[in-house]
């Protein structure tokens, strides 16, 4: 395995993943490190998301380091106004989980401001069981759906 | 759309006491039965126009897919020249093992067609109903829905529900980006067509009761929250149904078609409120830090049943149609969901979700008498047909290798039988069954 075929796998993988995020950020750098304070900085060192229990909302502990490091980031970088996508498994009514994830995404935000990021700069929106990510129906990919998103705008 | 019903048809008298009733199969059905067997008919392919095989093969399907019914197959047929105005020979149809025999004539007049059709009683040797339809050659399916509907309700006692329509979510494409439409299609799946254009994701769709408009919830292409919009179904003008700062979700119309109550988010919590169409005047209804939602008004419209985790888990409640007076009415385990009250008044139905599985059931309105239909890895949303005995609701297949599992829409008697999948062009969730079409 060549380091330039490592190094082109890991440039395709954060253009992807910009790409397939937020197209207003699509022009990721095509360098080896990202770019202080961009979306892919964002993602891939702070962590965009984080994660509940089965029909809960409240940020566990795990969470609450991703968030502490996500309000650190946002502070230094002040520039991106945030939306928090909230999200849950299939395991659930379609509407109760467009209430639960409006619940998760309100419990992220409510944990930023609490950090010191302004409220007006964070809104959200809950997606309910409509966009899970990854697709699976197993309690595996359940836990990675039960999901608070901090998107990036 | 208009249908001129002329008259009942001569020869239409009620069946004469104590008529003599040998044969196995009778033209009756009692369906609070708990098991009995399909009602033998035959429907011979009407005379006097080409669309009369096409109104006979209609009624031939609603009546085979209520379960109640075993259509007989047309090439059995021993008289082949029955004529719709005089009486069969009656021996040849119980030779074929008939219960019921329908025939039917179609006639031009003027630009319309003029369509007779009679149920002949073939155990007692009468006429058990008759009736006669006016209207353009083009309503000729709803024509045969109608007709079918007259069967049903002269068999069962019921009114029937084939002369209605559906609403559902169609979904296409991978579940990560799911393009999630409104349509609307006729109860049997003819007629199917789009009424939101996929661009963004629209749900849970609802009829009004004139069915000139549905309710729906629809995501917006900014990334601001999914709001409740109104349709018009003809002309497709629709319009924002309040602009609230938070998600508006679950909405749904009163029975006399004035009112929408619905879900509203703000910080997290989700309260019910009741927006009057016309004025838009809103009212809110709960105050609570939980979830409620999923609300449906009874019958008469003086209640409403709604779905709440205000006790820890989710539950169901029933309130006054203004507020107030909130009791909890469900009380099994696991979580119950999406309460639905029967257009008759006489149940609730429900989703409910006990440990790994998903259940379609329904209870009494004060929540006794619990009975499960339909259970699966994932069913869920159920909805009355309008005579509040059949119910439909969607059955989602487990994802497996990153693709989406099947989801489909399936029909179920309230008794749990004759469970089948309803046929849609694309996976579909989310249906909403329309009250019987205005004639």
């Amino acid at each position: 395995m060549s380091m330039i075929k490592a190094f082109a796998a890991i440039a395709a993988m954060i253009v992807m993943a910009a790409c397939s995020s937020n197209e207003q950020q699509a022009a990721a750098p095509a360098t080896t490190t990202v770019t202080p304070g961009s979306v892919a900085d964002f993602r891939q060192n702070v962590g965009d998301r984080v994660f509940f229990d089965t029909d809960m909302s409240n940020i566990r502990e795990d969470g609450r380091q991703t968030l502490n490091r996500q309000a650190e980031w946002l502070k230094k970088y002040t520039n991106y106004p945030i939306t928090i996508e909230g999200h849950c498994d299939e395991r659930g009514t379609r509407e109760y989980n467009l209430a639960l994830g409006e619940r998760r995404a309100n419990a992220a935000r409510q944990y930023l401001i609490a950090q010191g990021i302004p409220a007006a700069r964070v809104k959200t929106i809950s997606y309910g069981k409509e966009r899970p990510d990854p697709v699976g129906s197993d309690e595996a990919a359940w836990a990675r759906n039960r999901r608070a998103v901090t998107e990036l705008q | 759309m208009k249908f001129s019903r002329r008259s009942t048809i001569l020869g239409g008298a009620a069946l004469a006491a104590g008529s003599a009733a040998p044969a196995r199969a009778q033209l009756t059905i009692d369906m609070t039965k708990p098991s009995f067997e399909p009602v033998p008919i035959a429907i011979v392919d009407f005379s006097g126009d080409r669309v009369g095989a096409d109104i006979a093969g209609v009624i031939r399907n609603d009546l085979q897919n209520s379960g109640l019914f075993r259509s007989i197959s047309p090439s059995s047929f021993i008289q082949r020249d029955v004529d719709a105005n005089a009486p069969p020979r009656f021996a040849d149809w119980r030779g074929v093992g008939a219960a019921g025999l329908v025939v039917g004539q179609i006639q031009q007049s003027g630009g319309n067609i003029k369509v007779d059709f009679r149920l002949w009683d073939v155990v007692v040797g009468q006429q058990a109903t008759g009736l006669s339809f006016n209207s353009q050659p083009s309503n000729w399916r709803r024509l045969a829905h109608i007709i079918a509907d007259a069967i049903y309700k002269r068999v069962t006692g019921e009114e029937g529900y084939f002369d209605t329509r559906v609403a559902y979510v169609s979904e296409t494409g991978p579940l990560a980006s799911r393009v999630k439409r409104i349509a609307i299609m006729d109860q049997d799946g003819a007629n199917n067509r789009y009424i939101t254009d996929g661009r963004t994701i629209a749900l849970t769709p609802r009829f009004s009761p004139t069915l000139q408009e549905i309710v729906y919830m629809a995501y917006a292409e900014d990334r601001s929250p999914p709001r409740v919009y109104l349709q018009s179904v003809d002309s497709g003008r629709r319009e924002l149904l309040g602009n609230f700062p938070g998600m508006s979700f679950a909405p749904r119309f009163s029975p006399d078609g004035t009112k929408v109550v619905m879900s509203i988010s703000a910080e997290g919590q989700s309260d019910i409120y009741e927006m009057d169409v016309r004025g838009r005047a809103l009212r809110r209804l709960t105050n609570t830090p939980a979830i409620d939602t999923s609300p449906c008004y009874s019958n008469d419209g003086s209640q409403i049943v709604f779905n709440s985790d205000r006790g820890g888990s989710q539950q169901l409640y029933v309130m006054s149609a203004g507020g107030g007076g909130e009791r909890r009415i469900s009380f099994g385990e696991g979580r119950y969901a999406t309460p639905v009250w029967s257009p008759r008044g006489d149940f609730i139905a429900f989703t409910k979700i006990t440990g790994g599985s998903f259940g379609i059931g329904v209870m009494r309105t004060d929540g006794g008498g619990e009975r499960m239909l339909a259970n699966g890895f994932l069913v869920e949303g159920p909805t009355w047909a309008p005579n509040g005995r059949v119910l439909m609701f969607f059955r989602q297949q487990p994802n497996s290798g990153g693709r989406a599992g099947s989801v489909t829409l399936n029909q179920i008697d309230i008794t749990g039988r004759f469970e089948r999948p309803v046929p849609t062009p694309t996976d579909a969730s989310d249906p909403a069954w329309s009250p019987l079409i205005p004639q």
